[in-house]
């Protein structure tokens, strides 16, 4: 046995709880952890693999920074993962302000504005029919109403594009082709799946008494709403603003399929931007362009931190 | 439940819950118009040969027989197996091991964490255009490798016809790893510790014990992961028309793309039609045994 526990904790580099835990119990002596090399082989291997991944996932957006920071003399001459000999914040005036995709030449901020025309109404919207559109199937079940969920959630596997042609059609009837509120709705449709299974499962794990003593003191469907279910629900809301705004803001294909150009999201005017055929290549100006479509959900995943990461669990699924 | 607790004489079927059934109207509508319909309608319209405009008129399965005679569909099915393949392992063993390395009661966790999960914060647009930067021939990776000193460094993916799939692949990876090691990290800390004491009591080494006890114990994990990846899989689209719009020639081409460029582009609405079925098939084939080992044999999971 003894070989054995050695072997084990040479190999693993703990040592046994079990025996750690025992330890603690019968004897008086020093208390806590055994203190532990810092520099052993294993923790060398953990933290050098660790960092070096952390190294892959930073670099992207580290040369983007330092690009964008460059004029366009210096690109050509230097190293892309060189610090700028001088910074200038031209590119990003030029990215936010005067950008060319085709005839248009003022900058990303149009699109930026779009997408937040998108964004916000399209997020209020989507979460507050699936929230109680989720309510509704936990607490008020009808006859029928799972099958219509069972439809929901497998619609939410098939590729956009088998239904993106019939919703054209569907958007050309109710005439809001082209136009914002064409995307507004197809935003809806396409974040109903997994918001409705969110609420569904978050108010079915709220206790029954709640809602049975607000039924007996004679509530009604929308006083229980908004009386109870929604000042409880909090947490649930905001993680499920995280996911639409990020899906939404991150959207591409619909933005091209559903909108008239003038209206395109920043995500689409960004390509069109970088990869048009004219002209001569600014780098840096395409790089300041991309690092300002991509701020908006950084700044909500760095802001909201764990619920993200919960979001993302959730909305996984969506794609 | 409380549907079924009241009205015991149920004097009107219809007019009982009528707030519920009011606010589940979207929903239905959804499910049943757009998921169902929308659906049953471009699978109908794909056996036509409707060209600008959508119409019924059958031509059995001409669009699929023409469809797996274009050189572009095979390309573009023959890029996604290739993609799908390496970027489900390489997403499965890089997030793992991640989260196993992640499980080690490491210091500055959460900054690691916030490290690894930020691409997934960012588009598949603005993904495709920073690769597409760094996988710059002329100043990229390529190019800062040969100044150092090795002059005959070839490493210029998007302009490869040949491995240009792999160059979409590499920042697909970095996108969605983070995610994948997120999932997994979950998993891990779902584990039972005594499993753990009880390996380390019987002396068994620690990567045996991932590989023999605790992979086979989080087969929900596994496979609740593998669907996502996959499902993502089937609809890469804004990567590729990001990083390298289908090139060189048409050697990047995916089906999503194909199906917006016919639909959209090429007016050729049959074709698009008939590549989307395609997917849907393909998406039903992953996602059919998942939902019933799931689902299905009697066990119930809300």
């Amino acid at each position: 046995m003894p070989e054995i526990v050695a072997f084990n904790t040479i190999d693993a580099g703990i040592e046994p709880e079990a025996e750690k835990v025992q330890a603690r119990a019968t004897q008086a002596g020093p208390r806590g952890k055994k203190p532990r090399r810092a520099l052993s082989g294993r923790n060398i291997m953990i933290y050098g693999t660790l960092i070096v991944m952390a190294l892959y996932y930073l670099l992207p957006l580290y040369v983007m920074v330092m690009t964008s920071l460059k004029g366009m003399p210096e690109i050509r001459l230097g190293n892309i993962f060189a610090p700028p000999l001088e910074i200038t914040f031209e590119p990003w005036v030029k990215a936010w302000s005067s950008a060319c995709t085709g005839l248009n030449c003022d900058g990303l901020s149009r699109g930026f504005w779009n997408s937040v025309r998108i964004t916000v109404p399209s997020t209020i919207v989507s979460i507050a029919i699936a929230s109680i559109n989720g309510y509704a199937l936990a607490n008020w079940r009808f006859k029928g109403a799972d099958l219509f969920f069972t439809i929901l959630i497998v619609g939410a596997f098939i590729p956009y594009q088998v239904m993106i042609y019939p919703i054209v059609i569907v958007l050309r009837e109710l005439g809001v082709y082209g136009s914002l509120t064409g995307l507004i709705i197809v935003h809806t449709i396409f974040g109903m799946p997994i918001l409705t299974l969110l609420f569904r499962n978050y108010f079915a794990g709220l206790p029954e008494e709640l809602f049975k003593a607000a039924r007996v003191d004679g509530a009604g469907f929308w006083t229980i709403y908004f009386r109870i279910m929604l000042p409880m629900s909090m947490p649930i809301f905001v993680v499920a603003m995280i996911l639409q705004v990020t899906g939404i803001w991150n959207d591409f294909l619909f933005g091209v399929v559903f909108t008239r150009p003038e209206y395109y999201p920043m995500t689409v005017q960004l390509n069109n931007i970088v990869n048009s055929v004219q002209g001569v290549k600014e780098y840096n100006v395409n790089m300041a362009a991309t690092i300002l479509t991509g701020a908006v959900p950084l700044f909500v995943y760095f802001v909201s931190g764990r619920l993200f990461v919960r979001g993302i669990a959730a909305g996984a699924v969506k794609g | 439940m409380a549907g079924h607790t009241r009205g015991s004489g149920r004097p009107n079927q219809w007019l009982r819950n009528l707030n519920a059934k009011f606010a589940s109207v979207p929903m239905i509508l959804t499910a049943v118009v757009i998921f169902l319909g929308g659906t049953i309608w471009t699978v109908v319209y794909s056996f036509t040969n409707s060209k600008l405009l959508p119409r019924l008129s059958f031509v059995g399965l001409d669009q699929y027989e023409r469809l797996w005679a274009a050189p572009r569909w095979l390309m573009s099915v023959q890029n996604l197996v290739i993609y799908g393949f390496f970027s489900l392992v390489f997403s499965l063993v890089i997030g793992f091991v991640l989260a196993a390395l992640m499980d080690q009661k490491i210091r500055f966790e959460n900054t690691f964490r916030t490290i690894m999960l930020y691409p997934f914060a960012l588009s598949f647009i603005v993904t495709g255009l920073v690769w597409q930067w760094l996988l710059n021939p002329e100043f990229g990776i390529q190019s800062v490798v040969r100044s150092l000193g090795w002059t005959s460094f070839a490493f210029d993916p998007l302009y490869n016809s040949n491995i240009v799939i792999y160059g979409i692949l590499i920042a697909a990876l970095w996108q969605g790893t983070g995610l994948v090691m997120c999932l997994m990290l979950a998993g891990l800390r779902g584990i039972d510790e005594d499993i753990w004491k009880a390996t380390r009591v019987d002396g068994i080494p620690m990567w045996k014990t991932y590989l023999l006890v605790i992979i086979p114990m989080m087969r929900g994990v596994f496979i609740t992961t593998l669907v996502i990846i996959a499902s993502g899989i089937v609809k890469v689209y804004d990567l590729v028309v990001a990083q390298t719009s289908g090139g060189p020639g048409i050697a990047s081409e995916v089906p999503a793309k194909y199906v917006y460029d016919y639909m959209f582009q090429a007016q050729n609405l049959g074709q698009g039609f008939a590549a989307s079925t395609m997917m849907l098939v393909t998406v039903a084939i992953i996602i059919v045994p998942w939902a019933y080992l799931e689902f299905g044999g009697g066990r119930k999971r809300a």
